[in-house]
């Protein structure tokens, strides 16, 4: 029983450790060369040789991701209170917004370096053309699926559109909104990597397209790994957040999984 | 307070749904509309709620004619339709919240008279159907309209419950009398609770008859087992036997 429960809890953690092992023992059996693939005892030491150099660029990163992340959510959020006001527009603008997902990134790049120079501005459309298109389908479809059972009520008291908003549609929607958030911030840090590719002074990007150019696959691991770290953090960060604006929501599911 | 329907009619299509209804609610009373499922109570109180306009008659709220206007009446679904994000005492203040300031107090008195003061913060999902009820039944209390309409608050629920929940809303409504105008397909239940009943026919609903309820009140816990009760379910029963 008791190795049932830690293995819930931190099964994915001995699982990642597991591949790692195996990973490790692969490359020694092998001796494949470490340009080709590096064990990850080497992709460690080469973290911590690099670190201090390497730290500059995970800030850059950060904080591009983290601004490319608001903007891009924050955009996704509005269009979707937008159309779900305006249900006439919607219907004209739900095939865009797919459409727009359909933009290969790495085409679409390099043309608005072309447009808008090297600036901030490009990248962070970049991570908001990822970004916003999660948050806008999840919070529109958390929007209009309000119970009716509860719209109804509301609109026998004589409830305004805009009390609706507020008191129904709105905090309805919160779950759904923070599904969508939770993939928009994982996606946010490839985003900004991406855009990193495409001529930044600094950056995970920028150490990324250096290491894989010079075959110092140590360091291109150590900017995988660095990824991913990121993605995880944002998501938790995402998750905690979740908790506290929906207690209702987990400590529903919580009673209703005890009683099973 | 008072509120009369005048000469009511509603179709949807070429459904007739509503043929030549009137009826009125008075100050402090507790009207019934009892009729077969599907005869058309559930539009009556769009009518009144305003969520629709009649084709014809009116609806008369203290004189004023108010068709399709909203916000007057204060309303019990047939599911509690509490808002799972809200707690219990923020569930009870929603109906006061849409048109004034909430009385925080007033609600936690009125939660602590009903025993449901330790569950002020909790949520709805932690509680039982028939607490659900109670709470939905105080946030409608609290609601500062004068007129209560009930739509059929108890089918959804079981027996023993439905019985407990019957007694429990007696006793409040005889302590604090309010206009009700109440929805049932039970005709114990409209026998039960109220001072009047009109009966409903099928579709098209028109009222078929009026029956003055004459049970004393507070009415008696062993009021459904007399012989004038047992006569007047009876009578109803032969009344509704030839609509159904």
């Amino acid at each position: 029983m008791k190795f049932r429960v830690i293995w819930k809890k931190a099964g994915a953690v001995f699982l990642l450790f597991g591949i790692l092992v195996i990973w490790e023992l692969a490359v020694n059996w092998t001796d494949t060369p470490a340009w080709l693939l590096p064990a990850p005892s080497d992709i460690f030491s080469e973290a911590q040789a690099s670190y201090p150099d390497f730290f500059g660029h995970v800030l850059s990163t950060i904080y591009l991701t983290l601004l490319g992340f608001l903007i891009g959510s924050s955009v996704g959020f509005l269009l979707a209170v937008i159309l779900h006001i305006l249900p006439k527009i919607r219907d004209t603008f739900y095939p865009i917004l797919i459409l727009s997902q359909n933009v290969p990134i790495i085409v679409l790049a390099p043309l608005l370096i072309i447009w808008l120079g090297f600036g901030i501005l490009p990248k962070i459309i970049v991570i908001g053309l990822v970004c916003f298109f999660p948050v806008a389908i999840a919070a529109l479809d958390g929007l209009k699926n309000t119970s009716s059972e509860l719209k109804h009520y509301l609109n026998m008291m004589g409830a305004t559109k805009y009390q609706l908003f507020w008191k129904l549609e709105l905090p309805h929607a919160l779950p759904s909104l923070f599904s969508g958030l939770k993939i928009s911030a994982t996606y946010s840090v490839m985003g900004a990597v991406i855009s990193e590719w495409l001529g930044a002074k600094t950056g995970v990007g920028v150490y990324m397209t250096l290491a894989s150019s010079s075959f110092r696959t140590d360091r291109v691991f150590v900017a995988i790994f660095t990824i991913m770290l990121l993605s995880l953090l944002f998501f938790f960060v995402i998750v905690i957040v979740e908790r506290i604006f929906t207690k209702w929501h987990t400590k529903g599911v919580d009673k209703s999984e005890s009683k099973h | 307070m008072k509120v009369s329907i005048d000469g009511v009619y509603k179709s949807f299509g070429h459904t007739e749904v509503l043929k030549d209804v009137s009826l009125s609610v008075n100050e402090g009373e507790f009207v019934t509309l009892l009729g077969p499922s599907g005869s058309g109570k559930s539009t009556l109180f769009h009518l009144i709620g305003g969520l629709m306009t009649p084709d014809k008659g009116s609806i008369f709220l203290n004189g004023e004619q108010v068709n399709g206007k909203r916000g007057l009446i204060s309303y019990m679904p047939q599911q509690p339709s509490l808002l799972p994000w809200r707690t219990v005492l923020d569930n009870v203040l929603l109906g006061q919240e849409l048109s004034q300031k909430p009385e925080i107090e007033k609600g936690k008195d009125w939660l602590r008279k009903v025993g449901l003061g330790d569950y002020e913060n909790s949520y709805p999902s932690e509680l039982s159907g028939g607490m659900k009820q109670r709470v939905a039944f105080i946030r409608a209390l609290l609601s500062p309209q004068n007129l209560m309409c009930l739509d059929e608050p108890f089918s959804a629920l079981d027996e023993l419950t439905r019985l407990e929940m019957q007694r429990w809303l007696l006793s409040i409504w005889e302590e604090h009398r309010r206009s009700i105008l109440f929805v049932t397909h039970s005709i114990e239940e409209a026998l039960l609770l109220s001072d009047r009943i009109y009966i409903l026919s099928q579709r098209p609903a028109a009222v078929i008859e009026e029956i003055n309820v004459p049970f004393s009140r507070p009415r008696k816990e062993a009021l459904p087992f007399t012989d004038q009760f047992v006569a007047y379910k009876r009578h109803i029963y032969d009344v509704l036997k030839h609509e159904v």
